[in-house]
């Protein structure tokens, strides 16, 4: 089964709805009690790193969360702030993140963007894969993903990048290590590629 | 790349679908969340919905449609229609719209957006801006309207928008009235206009009658959301009722040129 955790935005219904369709059972995590029985997790995300941040503090996921992923390595998929709050830290905000991957997120840098508008990174755009990887079976790459982000992942380590995306400069659209994955493009919101991702990850890993 | 984003625009009339000419005259189009069903298998890259009651009527947006509407969309759904607080707009993201449109209340109080923006994230706050363009006699240039269209503002839309700059808003909406409906092509001053006076993410509507029209906005602006309500609605001359978008072949051609 797999937990998508809701820390009260819309998007997480469009995730559930995917995999309802697909007939791919999942339980929406409020609760510790909520964890009964999840073999994978989604850390959906709409909003800002630090109010995102505050509900996994405040609400005791936080360390059950960190359990799941980094003792019992059960594969979990960030998306958009659900990715960025992987790292150590984003300029976007105070708090810490889960540091689970290396790196700090970054505002866009306007002075490598050509042409308006500059921020946000809105729209459908390509992902370059670094490899051949399991979460990006059967995707139509010219199709693409839908973005709406100012801030980007900087990894530390090169390695954690599962995919690139060209915004002005190639910046990491995915990332992972080990068990942890992230996207920072929207597949709840990316028609059929989008659809696709979330299986493969529902079923490859 | 980062592409061009192409959107239907719908607008809900008494609980059905229309299109408007010049924001007058509806024409019943269909049933909302048939459409929505319809543009999920088209794929579309967004889609915008504008209830064109709700400040008429001087009420606030119904959310039971949104959320069945937003439930179906497996694109990014932006909805627009008597948004006027903080709590109206955090409700229509969580019932899972990416986007909220206001245009009344942003212009009445510019501040509003802040707000909003502080709540639920600057990237999900549009603003739209109806504008007819004013005859030579009354100093040419563009006239904001609210109440579709009813009623002129004395707010001058380049004052206005440097507003907009100032805030901070995801993107604005500008629909020229004059082309609401004519299907004769964008009104290309009004977008150089705006290209020229903000750096916020723009969409443009108001005047699309073929992948033409798109065609050159995107060969000209390259990152812009182009949007239109009549050429994915109607077919042919007689304005038959089909909805229509451009299929995968079709829509990666409109890019590369």
């Amino acid at each position: 089964m797999i937990g998508i955790i809701n820390y009260g935005s819309g998007n997480i219904q469009a995730v559930a709805n995917i995999y309802k369709r697909a007939g791919i059972t999942f339980n929406i995590i409020t609760k510790v009690e909520d964890f009964q029985g999840v073999e994978k997790l989604i850390l959906p995300g709409v909003g800002a790193f630090d109010s995102t941040m505050e509900v996994l503090n405040t609400s005791g996921l936080r360390e059950i969360l960190d359990h799941y992923v980094l003792n019992e390595k059960k594969p979990v998929l960030g998306i958009c702030v659900g990715m960025q709050i992987m790292s150590e830290g984003s300029e976007e905000g105070m708090q810490s993140g889960l540091g689970w991957i290396k790196g700090r997120v970054k505002k866009f840098d306007k002075t490598k963007l050509n042409q308006k508008p500059y921020i946000p990174h809105m729209g459908w755009n390509t992902i370059q894969p670094t490899g051949n990887f399991p979460l990006f079976d059967k995707l139509e790459q010219n199709l693409g993903f839908y973005f709406v982000h100012s801030y980007y992942f900087d990894t530390t380590f090169s390695d954690n990048i599962l995919a690139r995306t060209y915004y002005g400069d190639n910046f990491a659209s995915s990332v992972y290590a080990q068990n942890i994955l992230g996207v920072q493009f929207h597949p709840e919101k990316s028609h059929t590629n989008g659809i696709q991702l979330l299986l493969n990850f529902a079923n490859h890993y | 790349m980062l592409r061009a984003r192409i959107i239907p625009c719908l607008l809900v009339h008494k609980k059905g679908l229309v299109k408007t000419t010049n924001f007058k005259n509806p024409k019943y189009v269909g049933d909302p969340i048939n459409a929505v069903k319809i543009f999920n298998e088209k794929e579309v890259d967004e889609l915008m919905v504008l209830d064109i009651d709700a400040s008429n009527e001087n009420r606030g947006p119904d959310f039971e449609m949104i959320k069945n509407l937003a439930n179906e969309c497996r694109m990014p759904f932006c909805y627009g229609g008597g948004v006027s607080t903080v709590e109206q707009a955090k409700k229509i993201i969580s019932l899972g719209a990416e986007k909220v449109a206001i245009s009344y209340a942003a212009i009445r109080n510019p501040q509003l957006l802040k707000d909003i923006g502080a709540a639920v994230g600057t990237q999900s706050v549009v603003v739209i801006i109806d504008v007819r363009k004013r005859s030579l006699l009354r100093g040419a240039g563009y006239e904001i309207f609210i109440k579709n269209g009813t009623e002129s503002v004395k707010v001058k839309l380049s004052d206005f928008v440097k507003q907009l700059n100032e805030i901070g808003v995801g993107e604005i909406v500008i629909q020229s009235i004059d082309n609401d409906g004519v299907m004769g092509g964008y009104d290309l001053d009004l977008i150089n206009l705006l290209r020229s006076i903000t750096d916020i993410p723009l969409t443009v509507i108001g005047g699309a009658g073929s992948l033409n029209d798109i065609k050159e906005l995107i060969e000209k602006y390259t990152i812009i959301g182009v949007a239109a309500g009549s050429l994915f609605v109607f077919k042919g001359k007689y304005k038959a009722v089909l909805i229509n978008y451009p299929n995968r072949e079709e829509k990666l051609a409109l890019f590369n040129s």
